[in-house]
């Protein structure tokens, strides 16, 4: 799976729960969740669950405490995706 | 922890306490109930005459018996755990019934997840004729801190 498709994959699962509707519409690798998108830290939490969901992988503590912005969620979900 | 020392970690008290009694509680879920005395205050201007106990506020008796005391047990029973606070951050409720004054409710949770700290329960309230009144899907973040 390359970034792009794994972008298109992670865009709709972030849309469900951002704030701000323009900064989804140019969202890119360095999309910071809580700042450009406003998103709050339960509403974060169903991001993490959601993306568990659509890739059938399990994050853990740290993971999901690094993963704010969409180049760290690419690049936690490539890593869990290699070692399942 | 037992049902006695989470009601003692219960952040609130009167007129903003509304848990009396905990009936069960486990890792899975909690009930308890509450009566609500004729003389709360709010009834006085909800509404005007015709006091009808507020839907904010059956909302925070399911959040107090549901939410809060399962997520004190869940993280002051967990291993070297210590209670949390637990901040309300979603709510999405059904009411069904009206609740008069001096009427005794029981509310009734079930977690459905606990994890990287939130706590999502399903709650429901049902008056003394075991009609549901109200209910829905709580949720919020259990941290150490009381202001998240």
């Amino acid at each position: 799976m390359d970034r792009a498709e794994l972008i298109a994959r992670l865009t709709p699962i972030i849309t469900t729960y951002a704030q701000d509707k323009d900064a989804v519409a140019s969202i890119n690798e360095n999309t910071d969740f809580i700042k450009d998108l406003k998103i709050n830290s339960a509403n974060l939490v169903d991001v993490i669950l959601d993306v568990e969901e659509e890739f059938d992988i399990e994050i853990d503590n740290l993971s999901m405490e690094r993963m704010l912005t969409v180049n760290a969620a690419i690049e936690i979900i490539e890593d869990k995706l290699r070692t399942k | 922890m037992n049902k006695e020392e989470i009601l003692a970690h219960l952040p609130y008290s009167k007129p903003f306490l509304f848990v009396d009694e905990l009936l069960h509680i486990d890792e899975n879920g909690s009930s308890g109930t509450f009566t609500f005395d004729k003389d709360l205050d709010f009834y006085k201007g909800h509404f005007k005459d015709h006091p009808v106990t507020p839907g904010v506020i059956l909302t925070e008796t399911m959040a107090q018996i549901g939410l809060v005391c399962l997520g004190i047990y869940l993280t002051g029973s967990a291993e070297g755990g210590v209670p949390g606070h637990v901040m309300l951050t979603s709510t999405a409720i059904d009411f069904m019934k009206p609740v008069f004054p001096g009427e005794k409710v029981k509310v009734i949770a079930e977690k459905v997840y606990f994890r990287f700290k939130k706590l999502n329960c399903t709650v429901q309230m049902i008056n003394e004729q075991h009609e549901v009144v109200c209910k829905g899907t709580i949720a919020g973040m259990v941290t150490n801190k009381m202001n998240g």
